[in-house]
């Protein structure tokens, strides 16, 4: 009954005479996006056509849907925030919005979205920014199609591409974020889908999390951020098919994990990452179908990390596969293919006779002193890599995979 | 020279030993691409052994050589030829036969397994390169040590340790060295005891090829400067010509002054 | 020809050639003799520069021979030992030489009078001592310098080809050249040489023709006039 009459109520208002369309150009009646919005009625469309519009403190507080005829440009002047959504079903598609103003004390954004639910944000190109798309304890939204092209050269006086903070239930899709300093970032924010983006260059991180649990990210790229993805004191975050590519530098990786407990990291490729995932205080999380490509180190694990469980991943060419700073484990790595693996697999079952042992005593004498890393790869580190796995002394005895794989696993 | 360097380049061609290393390193590809199925994961085993057997084969190559060809150097010297050529074209005789021998040992089979398709095919190209250096370097240190050593077992078993002491002692050493001073700033010291060691040296090529992304997690600035621009490659091949350069000028400086 | 002058060798504490004067004039036959150890070898190496001498100066047909390698143009060197680099054919070997030093089509005749065509196209590690020293004589006289230098010339040799070499040594001297042979068979020595030069402990002990040498220590034979030097000076 009730879904019959939201239906009907769509129909109606769709069709209903005072749903307006109302045109904003420079040479028309209404010659700006404010004016617009102010002689508008709930529910109407605003078009804004082709030009430059100097405007900023935008604000749009009944239900609208503004769209931009081939991109006109809102050029904010740098003199603060640009459009502020405070209402309900508002539709933002297809603007070019450039030069939002920075401060020390606000976070301007290009577009915020204030205690709003039912909003779209896309389609929209963003440049010369502060913060970008900053959604604020407002849920049920869809965040898509965004590119965001920031300038950010210090992590201090830069915002964010896309924003969530206190929202719940977002969807945010193929976006494409640059040169900001988090590319996507989420606190206090549950339940969120961010599917299909890609996340690159920025300044800090590629993505990052903060205190927000159930959400999903899936299919997005993470390619050459300052430090990776960063997912911290989370839970329940489902981590799918991401590609988390070239993140390189001193405290530099692919993912890092801390105080995370209850998440899937599954069918992601980490490639050529200074450390693959970082992990630390992170519990009951299952990694599986994972490519590790060309890491320094694929798997760095600094403690406190107990029942994960590492299955059926490839490690390949890794510099180091996994890294242990304690002498105790309580994870279990099973199943994988290790490309560094020297054993045989005699019964011709597809799984290596003898159990590998990822664990290397250089990793440790690294972790010790780092300017050792100019020996890798040399005989000597061989040898006593050798008599350490006939006989740990310096790592976990019984981090073993019993059943490393002959063959690259697939899925 | 290049008259001696054609015949003992043609002598070895000839000779059963250029065979069995030529044999040796088709051999290695052939098994590394039978068992790993796979270019990358050959080329970095391949890496791995190169830069340990190709001095150790180098160096007691050079000996062998020498002291096999000691009558026929004898017969050289009575002929109107300036020593320096005669030794030079030895030297260069002997080491670009085995560098065809390695080129060629282990080009065939790759590219017969499609290196040319694949984007392996820079990390192979380096590691030709730096075996071909390796090649040149340890012939010219065995060269040194055969000519300083009159007594072949002597020359042998110097030949040896100096292969066992840059292989694997050095880096000991330096482990060891690098552990005890962990609490002074390291990264110059750590620079400095890689190009001392043309093992190590070669070694750094290829770890800039296979592990930058390890090595850019350490935060010392020179390691960055190095390892982070081509200015790491470009120091590692000046140094590695300079490597090759001084034993080959001992060479003719020591033969200028030695009685056969 | 050849001039000698103060030549000092050591070998590590081993004083060999300790003040060794000697001029050989051009033409004729010198023969250097001596006990094991007596430097002879140093000599002649000295001469060929293989041995760099401490001190003295050599000077080979005006030329000193210091950082010199033009001058061993004019010289024939037979070394004591032929080896050879055993996977050269002979056919090789001499076309090496050739191409090292310059053309000379003397081999034809010098493998002709040995008879060393069967072994032309074998390999010279498959040649027995004897073979590989005709191969020797070969290369060292097919070219026609105004110096030859034999170092231990009839090893390996059999009767026929000594006969052979002693002829080719004689031609040689017709043509006015200046000919320095070591040997230990006295019967050779006495035969060919015109000259001899007698060293012990590194310096000439005695020079002249080898009636000379039996009327000095007064012995009838050439043989036991040698042995007589070595019995007074180690008595």
């Amino acid at each position: 009954m009730k879904t019959v009459f939201i239906f009907l109520s769509v129909i109606f208002m769709t069709n209903s005479s005072y749903a307006l369309q109302l045109e904003v150009c420079k040479s028309c009646p209404i010659s700006t996006i404010q004016d617009a919005i102010n002689q508008a009625k709930d529910f109407d469309t605003i078009m804004v056509k082709k030009g430059t519009y100097k405007e900023h403190d935008i604000l749009v507080n009944k239900p609208l849907t503004i769209i931009g005829e081939d991109y006109p440009v809102i050029d904010g002047e740098l003199k603060g925030e640009i459009i502020t959504v405070i209402s309900d079903n508002v539709t933002v598609d297809g603007l070019f919005i450039i030069n939002v103003g920075t401060s020390y004390t606000e976070d301007y954004a290009a577009i915020r979205v204030r205690r709003s639910k039912h909003f779209e944000i896309k389609n929209l190109v963003l440049e010369k920014l502060f913060f970008g798309i900053y959604i604020e304890k407002s849920s049920y939204g869809k965040v898509f199609h965004n590119k965001i092209i920031g300038d950010a050269i210090e992590e201090y006086n830069s915002g964010n591409g896309i924003q969530l903070w206190y929202s719940h239930h977002i969807e945010i899709e193929h976006n494409y974020v640059e040169h900001v300093r988090d590319g996507i970032y989420l606190e206090f924010s549950d339940d969120c889908l961010i599917k299909n983006n890609v996340s690159a260059l920025n300044l800090r991180y590629g993505l990052h999390f903060m205190f927000s649990n159930d959400d999903i990210y899936q299919d997005n790229t993470f390619e050459n951020n300052g430090a990776g993805v960063a997912v911290m004191f989370s839970k329940k975050i489902k981590m799918l098919n991401n590609i988390f590519k070239e993140n390189w530098g001193t405290a530099s990786y692919g993912l890092l994990l801390k105080e995370i407990n209850d998440a899937e990291i599954i069918g992601n490729t980490f490639e050529e990452n200074t450390i693959g995932i970082n992990i630390e205080g992170s519990n009951r999380i299952i990694y599986k179908n994972n490519n590790f490509k060309n890491n320094g180190w694929a798997i760095k694990v600094r403690g406190a990390c107990y029942t994960n469980q590492f299955v059926e991943n490839n490690f390949l060419y890794n510099s180091f596969d996994i890294a242990y700073n304690s002498k105790v484990n309580d994870n279990v790595f099973d199943g994988n293919y290790w490309s560094n693996y020297t054993g045989y697999d005699l019964d011709k079952d597809g799984v290596g006779d003898i159990p590998y042992r990822p664990v290397k005593l250089f990793s440790y004498i690294v972790n010790r002193t780092p300017e050792t890393i100019i020996l890798l790869r040399s005989m000597f580190i061989d040898i006593i890599d050798f008599s350490e796995k006939v006989s740990p002394v310096f790592t976990p005895d019984d981090l073993l995979d019993n059943h490393p794989l002959t063959k690259k696993v697939t899925w | 020279m290049l008259k001696i360097l054609k015949y003992s380049f043609f002598d070895l061609m000839r000779s059963r030993w250029s065979y069995v290393y030529f044999a040796f390193y088709l051999l290695l590809g052939l098994v590394l691409l039978f068992l790993n199925n796979d270019l990358s994961k050959a080329v970095i085993t391949l890496m791995n052994v190169i830069i340990v057997l190709v001095p150790l084969i180098g160096t007691i190559f050079g000996v062998m050589y020498y002291y096999n060809s000691k009558e026929f150097t004898e017969l050289l010297l009575a002929q109107p030829l300036k020593r320096s050529s005669i030794f030079l074209g030895q030297y260069l005789g002997v080491a670009l036969s085995l560098s065809i021998s390695l080129v060629l040992g282990l080009g065939i089979p790759f590219v017969f397994y499609g290196l040319f398709e694949s984007s392996a095919i820079w990390d192979f190209s380096l590691l030709l390169i730096t075996g071909t250096f390796l090649t040149l370097i340890f012939t010219a240190l065995a060269f040194n040590i055969a000519l300083s050593n009159e007594n072949r077992i002597k020359g042998f078993g110097y030949a040896i340790l100096l292969w066992l002491f840059l292989a694997i002692i050095y880096d000991g050493l330096f482990l060891m060295t690098l552990i005890m001073f962990e609490d002074y700033p390291l990264d110059k010291l750590s620079l400095v005891g890689t190009m001392l060691n043309p093992i190590d040296l070669s070694r750094t090529l290829i770890l800039l090829k296979l592990d930058i992304s390890a090595l850019l997690g350490y935060t010392g600035a020179i390691f960055k400067q190095f390892f982070g621009t081509s200015f790491g490659l470009i120091v590692s091949f000046v140094m590695l010509t300079v490597w090759v350069v001084l034993p080959v000028l001992r060479i003719v400086f020591k033969s200028r002054k030695k009685d056969f | 020809m050849v001039n000698i002058e103060n030549l000092h060798k050591k070998f590590g504490k081993n004083q060999v050639l300790s003040g060794l004067d000697l001029t050989i004039n051009e033409g004729g036959i010198f023969a250097v003799l001596g006990p094991n150890g007596s430097g002879k070898t140093t000599l002649i190496k000295s001469i060929l520069g293989m041995v760099i001498p401490n001190k003295g100066v050599i000077n080979v047909l005006g030329e000193n021979i210091k950082k010199n390698s033009n001058y061993r143009h004019k010289i024939d060197y037979l070394p004591q030992i032929a080896n050879f680099p055993s996977n050269l054919k002979v056919k090789e070997l001499i076309k090496m030489i050739k191409d090292l030093r310059k053309n000379t089509n003397e081999d034809q005749r010098l493998i002709e009078l040995f008879k060393l065509e069967p072994f032309l196209d074998k390999k010279l590690g498959n040649l027995s001592g004897g073979t590989k020293q005709k191969v020797n004589i070969v290369l060292t006289f097919m070219f026609d310098s105004p110096l030859i230098i034999l170092d231990e010339p009839t090893t390996g040799l059999d009767p026929i080809s000594l006969i052979r070499l002693k002829d080719l040594i004689q031609a040689e001297k017709a043509k006015g050249k200046t000919i320095l042979i070591t040997s230990h068979i006295m019967s050779f020595v006495e035969e060919v040489s015109d000259e001899i030069v007698f060293l012990l402990e590194g310096k000439i002990y005695f020079r002249g023709s080898i009636s000379e040498l039996k009327t000095k220590t007064n012995q009838p034979d050439f043989e036991h006039a040698i042995a007589s030097i070595l019995t007074d000076n180690h008595a």
